[in-house]
């Protein structure tokens, strides 16, 4: 706390405010609250899907506000700002304070706090207070910091204290979530995340990056050598692996199988199997079968050319492929979306599932159209990343949880035993106080007198 | 075999709720011990159960620790729950916690009983193919029990009377004001402990898997609400004037907050890259 005589100033006024747990409350409160938008708005789509669902007023005022990708807006971070600026003024506030406490030029023991103390274990021995000192002594003198031994009436107290240190637990916990914040930053600003799609046996030079629409040359070429995915006996995946290769000027630099969870990282560069697909041939059949007669006809085709119904009933195209398409909640795998335009009649989109060829028949059509002796081409889905803030990070997460641990389980403790001679008996009693007024100090008083009772 | 063992341990666990309501009722210690003992053996199957689940995931050839799909993280909670409640009561001997927290391991059991869970034993989609998953899920679920007893200690403190008069008939039995301060207090400290160690477990886990530790995706995100909930209400003990009642009031929005991210996130629009 600063001295009440040199306030006054706006200054000081500001000082104490960003000092204040009661800004932390309400900063950590303001993060919780604002941070549910997010989980309710989907983030980082295309501005098309928000038009569909909020209409034209809503979007923009969502927009205006930065709601569709909240986690970066200037408001969430102008409040991890005021966290950060809060967690540094706040803790050199109080260093000075903690630091007295760690660092005491004189240390005092307050002997009647301590024999006062809520939580005292007492029990009498049959020996004099003489004859257990050593024994007392030596036990605490291995156990604790520091300790000092006071006469008293009819016998003497011993004074100790430990864990003045632990009072520092806190700060690295604090220091922790700055580490936390500047990692994050330095990944923001020195690192990228961007996606690729390489088809068996091809390579490519550029990622697609996930923030703009932006592109970015990785200065080597990522090649996929294969792709495979194997499947449960349950149709369950079991696994998605791709051997890549990374090629600069001709020479193969790495080569692994890589896995989910399973990346390959090469010079600050990390490798991920993200997803998979597959695209059709380029030459493949179209079935035509006549639902009265069960005749078939077949002709070649592909994607976006025109093919003739049979009886020059019409043309269809085959616009696009989706690898995996779910119609009314059922997976269907691979499917092809084409127009089927009929004479005398409205085009109509078809849905044809190359593994379901009598999917056709929904549509009630003269003919049910189906597509057979596709063969696939895979491609893998690769996740590129580059984050120079992880170590930070990393060493963010250790002292957090180092910290949180001191703070939480280890005290600063001060005890005193007293051993008094009464009435021809000897007088025991342990009692302390431990630092920020913990509770647990009745189980600290309780696990020293058992170690002094059963001491030989 | 395992499928059975848990449901004898849900029977037990609506037993145990009977008994330590029943032991704070008539205020019978006899009632109570049986409560304790009835609550052992329930944990006690619990835990043997989940051994069972991962022998017999073995035997299918699928081998995996049970903690990869709702069901088993359900009862994984309940046995969590169980222990961590025994744990307090063995430590501070009083059992009229029991009455607040049996009946949530109980209803953890029978919401992993009903037929919309998923019972069976799958494998392992490759996501999921990883070390971190168990320590992922045992350092979460550590610490949502822990937060689910501070919500028990925490709703007993609210309906205690205010003014420190002991109260009469049934209220006049819930512990101290101060002991349940207490005790939520250091519940609140492991649960944020072990919410921090399952936040940076899954982050670290995220950055293997997918090469970016923090994705701001709603389940992530929601731990970071809870997370946040309760570092504020570890710094507003610190304020004047907001010692018991606010706090209380702040561990049971937690607790809220915990059971969303747990089961409410389902309900949001979310992308995963593999499902
Ligand atoms: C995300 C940010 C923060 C986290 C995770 C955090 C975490 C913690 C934890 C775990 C404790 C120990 C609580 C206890 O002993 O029960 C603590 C104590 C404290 N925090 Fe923070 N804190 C954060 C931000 C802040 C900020 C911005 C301030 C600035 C005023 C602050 C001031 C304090 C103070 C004064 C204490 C008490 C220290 C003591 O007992 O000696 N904290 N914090």
């Amino acid at each position: 706390m600063r001295d009440k005589s040199d306030s006054g100033g706006m200054l000081d006024g500001v000082w104490r405010f960003f000092a204040s747990v009661r800004l932390t409350v309400a900063v950590l409160l303001s993060l919780a609250v604002t941070s549910i938008i997010g989980t309710v708005i989907p983030q980082n789509m295309t501005p098309f899907l928000y038009l569909r669902s909020y209409g034209e007023g809503l979007y923009r005022v969502f927009d205006a506000l930065d709601m569709f990708d909240m986690y970066h807006s200037w408001w969430f971070r102008f409040l991890l700002l005021i966290l950060v600026v809060n967690i540094i003024i706040c803790s050199i506030n109080r260093l000075s304070a903690t630091w007295k406490i760690i660092f005491p030029k004189t240390p005092v023991f307050p002997v009647v706090r301590l024999k006062q103390a809520k939580h005292k274990e007492t029990w009498q021995v049959a020996d004099s207070p003489e004859s257990v000192k050593n024994r007392f002594l030596s036990y605490i003198a291995k156990n604790y910091r520091t300790h000092e031994v006071q006469p008293e009436k009819d016998g003497f107290l011993i004074l100790a204290e430990k864990g003045r240190w632990t009072r520092l637990g806190v700060y690295a916990v604090h220091f922790s979530v700055l580490l936390m914040v500047l990692g994050g930053l330095i990944g923001s600003l020195l690192g990228f995340e961007g996606f690729v799609n390489i088809p068996e046996g091809e390579s490519a030079a550029r990622i697609r990056l996930i923030t703009g629409n932006a592109e970015k040359d990785l200065g080597f070429l990522i090649r996929c050598n294969d792709f495979d995915i194997s499947y449960y006996e349950n149709g369950m995946p079991r696994e998605y692996r791709s051997n890549i290769s990374l090629v600069k000027d001709g020479n193969v630099l790495v080569t692994k199988d890589i896995r989910v969870n399973d990346p390959l990282r090469f010079a600050g560069v990390n490798i991920f199997q993200s997803s998979w697909g597959r695209t059709p041939g380029k030459r493949f059949k179209v079935v035509f079968t006549e639902e009265s007669s069960g005749v078939t006809y077949e002709s070649e085709a592909s994607l976006g050319e025109e093919v003739q119904v049979p009886g020059d009933k019409g043309v269809l195209i085959l616009d696009d492929f989706k690898s995996e398409f779910s119609f009314k909640g059922v997976n269907l795998g691979g499917v092809f979306i084409g127009r089927l335009a009929l004479k005398d009649q409205e085009p109509t989109n078809v849905l044809l599932p190359v593994e379901f060829p009598r999917f056709d028949r929904m549509r009630r059509g003269e003919h049910v159209i189906s597509v057979s002796d596709l063969a696939y081409s895979y491609y893998t889905g690769l996740q590129v990343t580059r984050d120079p803030g992880v170590p930070v990070v990393y060493v963010g997460f250790v002292l957090m949880i180092i910290g949180c641990y001191i703070t939480f389980f280890m005290f600063h403790q001060k005890v005193c035993v007293a051993v008094i001679e009464k009435d021809g008996q000897t007088q025991v009693a342990v009692s302390g106080i431990l630092g920020k007024n913990r509770p647990g100090m009745a189980a600290v008083a309780k696990q020293l007198s058992n170690r002094l009772k059963h001491l030989r | 075999m395992s499928a059975e063992i848990f449901s004898i341990v849900t029977f037990i666990y609506g037993l145990s709720v009977i008994l330590y309501v029943a032991a704070w009722v008539f205020k019978k210690s006899f009632l109570g011990g049986l409560a304790t003992w009835v609550t052992v053996a329930g944990a006690a199957g619990n835990g043997a159960g989940l051994v069972f689940r991962w022998i017999e995931s073995y035997q299918m050839g699928i081998g995996h620790a049970p903690l990869s799909n709702l069901y088993e993280s359900l009862v994984f909670f309940s046995f969590s729950l169980a222990g961590i409640y025994l744990f307090i009561e063995f430590r501070y001997k009083m059992k009229s916690i029991g009455v607040a927290a049996s009946p949530l391991f109980f209803l953890a059991m029978a919401y992993a009983s009903l037929p919309k869970v998923n019972s069976g034993i799958q494998p392992l989609i490759p996501a999921l193919q990883s070390n971190w998953l168990i320590a992922h899920v045992i350092t979460c679920f550590l610490g949502y029990a822990a937060f689910a007893v501070a919500f028990g200690t925490s709703l007993m403190f609210l309906v205690k009377p205010v003014d420190g008069r002991p109260g009469t008939g049934i209220i006049g039995l819930i512990p101290d004001s101060d002991i349940l301060d207490d005790l939520t207090h250091q519940m609140v400290m492991f649960g944020f402990l072990f919410l921090s160690l399952g936040i940076i477990t899954g982050s670290v886990w995220a950055n293997q898997a997918w090469g970016r530790y923090w994705g701001w995706d709603p389940k992530e995100t929601w731990s970071l609400i809870t997370w946040l909930i309760y570092a504020s209400l570890l710094h507003a003990r610190l304020m004047r004037g907001w010692q018991g009642k606010r706090i209380a009031l702040l561990s049971c929005l937690g607790f809220i907050a915990v059971i969303f991210t747990y089961f409410g996130v389902n309900l949001l629009p979310g992308l995963h890259s593999y499902q």
